[in-house]
């Protein structure tokens, strides 16, 4: 479904992405961990195509189309669509309106969406999309929003983040929603327990993906390479080297084939 | 007499094609008050409430009285209008609440074929201790862009009292608009003043909203939201000062800018107390990126996510 090619970014004089490559198969959920500031969310900007993330090198292919340089407007209506980390608010705009905005007009209401993300459609559905929502509860709004869009490819950018535990297993439903009519997940955190739920995995840091894998082989390696690691800018190239199955060089084509 | 009659239905007629809707004018409980010009053609009153139209050479001088521990249930509609392509409309408003007393009017300005149309408004209204006045004005204007409108209103709050006004011009050209609000808040009183304003073609939008926070622990917020297009420009002015102790002051202005359109925000806030606080923010420019960008990520062209936010920023809450 997805192909991502050698893709880099530069903002500036950094390097924000480098030589990123991996693939995500229909009904797929592909987990991308990676502590803060890898360059996780940028990633997730970049396949959307938010303007400011276009790449600098390399191309991502959907369904065999070639949408590098396609809108964000055009991807989504490709069925493309992201779930932000801290989600935009929007004054005057009513939570149903918004959360069935990329609806297409199909027959379900925004209150089923919201139902599922354990948000009272009875007392949510009249709310607007503003400051007077907390982080928690405009973050489910995100995500119902995305479920009513029933994309094909839905990247998550940190979904667990400010959501209490109560209601993590809403995005566990979401997911399972998801997957379940056969779309794929892009599923970025930094939370070892959520990347669990991803049937593969990549490691970023510094803006390389270089340890692709089975959740749990990403996970062990995270926690028992990474957190220990002096260097928090960069892996070294032993880090590289021993991340695992000979196929670790940056850009050496992580993705499912590579994997 | 027959003109009258005649009059009333095209103004009802204005107003329903603005999106109002008439049958508020037929409702026994509900008060209201139609003026054409200078000529009153059609009141209605409920218990409580006096309201005294003189008419003027250029217009309507009008004393609103709601007399002491009456609250009007329902809000009484006020419709003013100018139906002809030219014309001057200028309405003086004598406002008392009373004790306990509250009342919500809704103002309907209506110049829907303006050319060359001034609309001047004068307003003092007191608001006694405890009591509640809202005033909401919306203005339906045509697409010429001749319409002037000059509100000022004088507003002073006693001990404990609330005012909450909205001015809305939203629809239609603005033409020319000078809005000039004065507050003075007493002990423990609110104060909130919000202004929605899109501006397009070569309209001019002044906007100056001033709130003495006098009083000890009196509140007081003022929001302006405006957007530009065209080669319209817009100024806004916000002046909040606290006095009394205690008193908590609030500003928040947000100007779009689109095409060649500008917008100035000239926030002036002061404290005199050091027990008060007063804060304010501003944002001038563009759309926001992520708001935009949330929206295209759903499949929202640029331009209609654009006009989504806009539309949802001048939207009454």
């Amino acid at each position: 479904m997805l192909k991502v090619r050698n893709i880099n970014l530069k903002k500036g004089d950094r390097q924000i992405i480098s030589d990123v490559s991996f693939e995500v198969d229909d009904g797929e959920v592909f987990g991308i961990l990676g502590a803060n500031g890898a360059g996780k969310s940028s990633l997730a900007y970049a396949l959307m195509g938010c303007p400011e993330y276009q790449p600098d090198h390399g191309t991502i292919t959907f369904d065999g189309l070639d949408i590098t340089d396609k809108s964000m407007d055009e991807r989504a209506r490709l069925g493309i669509t992201l779930a932000w980390q801290e989600p935009a608010r929007f004054e005057g705009l009513g939570v149903a309106d918004f959360v069935m905005l990329g609806s297409g007009g199909h027959d379900r209401n925004a209150d089923s969406y919201l139902e599922l993300m354990r948000l009272p459609p009875e007392e949510y559905r009249q709310r607007k999309v503003d400051r007077t929502l907390s982080g928690g509860e405009r973050k489910k709004i995100e995500l119902a929003s995305v479920l009513a869009m029933r994309p094909r490819l839905a990247i998550l950018d940190e979904p667990d983040s400010g959501i209490d535990m109560i209601s993590q297993d809403a995005i566990i439903s979401m997911i399972d929603t998801i997957r379940g009519y056969g779309g794929s997940i892009i599923l970025i955190t930094h939370e070892e327990e959520v990347i669990r739920t991803a049937d593969r995995a990549a490691l970023m840091c510094s803006g390389l993906a270089f340890k692709v894998g089975e959740p749990r082989e990403v996970v062990d390696y995270y926690r028992h390479i990474c957190r220990p690691c002096p260097s928090k800018d960069y892996p070294s190239e032993e880090d590289i080297a021993a991340s695992g199955k000979g196929n670790v060089s940056p850009g050496s084509g992580l993705g499912k084939d590579a994997g | 007499m027959k003109a009258h009659v005649r009059d009333y239905e095209l103004m009802l007629e204005a107003y329903s094609s603005a999106r109002g809707d008439p049958a508020v004018f037929a409702d026994d409980g509900i008060a209201h008050l139609v003026i054409h010009e200078n000529r009153v053609l059609g009141a209605h009153l409920v218990p409580g409430l006096e309201i005294e139209p003189q008419e003027t050479a250029s217009g309507i001088d009008l004393k609103v009285r709601v007399l002491p521990e009456t609250k009007i249930e329902k809000p009484v509609h006020l419709c003013f209008g100018v139906l002809p392509e030219s014309g001057e409309q200028n309405i003086n408003i004598a406002v008392e609440v009373g004790c306990n007393a509250g009342v919500k009017l809704l103002a309907h300005c209506i110049f829907p074929n303006a050319i060359s149309v001034r609309h001047n408004m004068q307003a003092q209204i007191n608001i006694a201790e405890n009591g509640f006045y809202g005033y909401d004005e919306v203005h339906f204007h045509g697409q010429q862009g001749g319409a002037t409108v000059i509100p000022k209103a004088k507003i002073t709050l006693g001990e404990g009292a609330s005012l909450a006004t909205g001015f809305q011009l939203t629809s239609g050209r603005v033409g020319e608009l000078d809005i000039d609000y004065e507050v003075e808040a007493g002990p423990g009183s609110v104060a909130e003043m919000i202004a929605r304003v899109f501006g397009s073609g070569s309209d001019r939008i002044r906007i100056r909203e001033k709130c003495v926070l006098a009083g000890e622990r009196a509140r007081g917020i003022i929001k302006s939201r405006v957007a530009v297009k065209g080669s319209a420009i817009s100024e806004v002015f916000s002046e909040m000062a606290a006095v009394g102790a205690l008193s908590r002051g609030h500003v928040d202005c947000i100007e779009i800018v689109q095409e060649e359109g500008r917008a100035r925000a000239v926030p002036v806030v002061e404290v005199f107390d050091h027990t008060a606080k007063v804060t304010h923010e501003a944002a001038i420019g563009s759309v926001d990126r992520k708001q935009l960008e949330t929206l295209m990520a759903r499949g929202l062209k640029q331009e209609q996510a654009v006009d989504l936010i806009i539309r949802g920023m001048l939207s009454p809450v």
